[in-house]
């Protein structure tokens, strides 16, 4: 479980994140959604110390990283795996070194381990034959699944990713929600994923927390989303016409 | 100021939370093959073609019978020694060496390739930068001895073919009045220049900030700096040590 107390950030005085508290379950798919500009990415980069927070603490289940020593966030690092927005997979290795790397770094692991376990990741996501090919040789959803394959490679306990469906079709942005929505209840683990994509709130959402300016003004499961009651919220999500009938059907 | 500080900060964070030998040792491998090796043919080129210029112009200049024509080769040695293969070449490595690792770096930092380093706990800067540094180290310095001799070989070459100098003479007066000090100042040249170069290109790459348009700011600013530090710590060096 993932904790976190009044954290607040801002940039050249500008507030992007005021005090937002909450917690993220272990084995659910939480989610943190708003419109565009209001704060999510920093919230996660946040929660995983890639920006330091003005105020407030993170608590990877009872461990204060915020507060850490360099050695213990390390530690709490080695246990995160994390799917970024376009990939972020290393341009210069190819599919297998870049999900072996983890491995490489991280852990003893015999090369024999390695390959079987890289084998098993990547099969697990769905590529297979691939091992050999470099990133600019495979499609964006295949990225995103070498990214999955990579962020679980290390036996994560907890999974982040930065909007997962950016610059996919329909088609593969639920495949990829499907893999991510899978993994969390197979191995367990706690997965927060960033989105502004209203299908995978109704898709995998059973945890939501809505930021709108930098606020946190909900937090409910995707069964609560009709009856919200908030017109910031109800404005964010029910923009599309399906989302309008679906509400019209429900009431 | 402010600037400056940020890098000695840098400069101190590569040497925090490093990973093991081996995977520093592999690194350090790659880099100098892409850096040394790599670079070897365009410093054989213009070094060859630094010392033939020189030989001509020097010729060319020496008109009075009263100076012995083994100067040529004396003036020629010396140039290429003391200045012309550590610091032009300085030059010509910080464009070809600076600019690609600022744009590497920055193309990673933009691509979120260093923020998914930080995220798996490893030291970035350590993981990514330290092994340029020490390549650069280790062989921009080859890199200068050879395009000493490359400058040599192509002065000899094209003053005894236009018949500036007899072959006679210019090796005379590559051997004449001779100090090995000018090797040991431009070996410290280069040690310092490589420094230099490597670690003020790796800073500017890494603290690239928004797109393409940045990758390719980050990468001139590399170059233009350390081109300037060079030039800069190349006179405070002369005033020092000679």
């Amino acid at each position: 479980m993932i904790k976190i107390n009044h954290i607040s950030k801002a940039f050249g005085g500008k507030p992007v994140l005021n005090s937002i508290s909450g917690e993220f379950e272990k084995g659910k798919t939480n989610l943190i959604i708003g419109s565009s500009g209001t704060g999510k990415s920093v919230l996660l980069k946040c929660i995983v110390g890639l920006l330091q927070p003005d105020t407030g603490n993170v608590f990877f289940d009872l461990r204060n990283f915020t507060e850490a020593d360099k050695e213990m966030k390390a530690e709490v690092r080695r246990e995160i795996g994390m799917l970024f927005q376009g990939g972020a997979l290393f341009d210069s290795k190819n599919v297998e070194q870049n999900v072996m790397f983890p491995l490489d770094i991280l852990t003893k692991m015999p090369q024999g381990e390695k390959e079987e376990r890289v084998n098993f990741c990547l099969k697990r996501v769905g590529l297979e034959n691939v091992n050999k090919k470099m990133p600019s040789e495979i499609s964006g959803g295949m990225k995103k699944r070498v990214g999955i394959a990579r962020a679980i490679v290390n036996n994560p306990n907890y999974l982040f990713c930065d909007e997962p469906n950016s610059g996919l079709d329909p088609q593969t942005s639920i495949v990829i929600d499907d893999l991510i929505h899978e993994i969390t209840h197979e191995f367990d683990i706690t997965t927060v994923v960033v989105t502004h994509d209203m299908n995978s709130v109704m898709g995998i959402g059973e945890k939501i927390m809505f930021l709108y300016k930098g606020d946190k003004l909900w937090e409910g499961s995707k069964d609560d989303i009709m009856h919200s009651g908030m017109k910031e919220f109800d404005d964010f999500v029910f923009t599309n016409k399906a989302m309008q009938n679906l509400r019209e059907r429900a009431v | 100021m402010k600037e400056f500080g940020k890098y000695v900060m840098f400069l101190g964070s590569l040497f925090v939370r490093r990973e093991t030998f081996a995977t520093y040792y592999k690194l350090t491998l790659e880099e100098c093959m892409q850096i040394g090796v790599k670079s070897a043919a365009l410093i054989v080129l213009v070094s060859f073609f630094m010392g033939a210029v020189t030989t001509v112009q020097t010729a060319y200049n020496m008109v009075s019978p009263f100076i012995p024509r083994f100067i040529i080769a004396q003036v020629v040695r010396e140039m290429m020694l003391l200045e012309l293969a550590p610091t032009i070449m300085a030059v010509i490595f910080a464009g070809k060496v600076g600019s690609s690792m600022a744009s590497g770096l920055g193309t990673m930092r933009i691509t979120e390739q260093i923020d998914a380093l930080e995220v798996m706990g490893i030291n970035s800067t350590s993981y990514l930068v330290l092994p340029k540094i020490v390549s650069s180290v280790l062989m921009y310095p080859l890199l200068v001895i050879l395009a000493g001799v490359c400058g040599l070989i192509g002065g000899y070459l094209v003053g005894t073919l236009s018949g500036a100098i007899s072959p006679t003479d210019f090796v005379y007066g590559l051997r004449f009045n001779y100090n090995p000090y000018v090797i040991s100042f431009a070996l410290t040249k280069s040690f310092v220049f490589a420094f230099l170069i490597s670690s003020i290109s790796c800073f500017k790459g890494y603290y690239t900030h928004g797109g393409a348009l940045e990758v390719g700011i980050s990468s001139t600013a590399a170059v233009t700096t350390s081109v300037i530090a060079v030039l800069i710590s190349n006179y405070l060096l002369a005033q020092l040590l000679l």
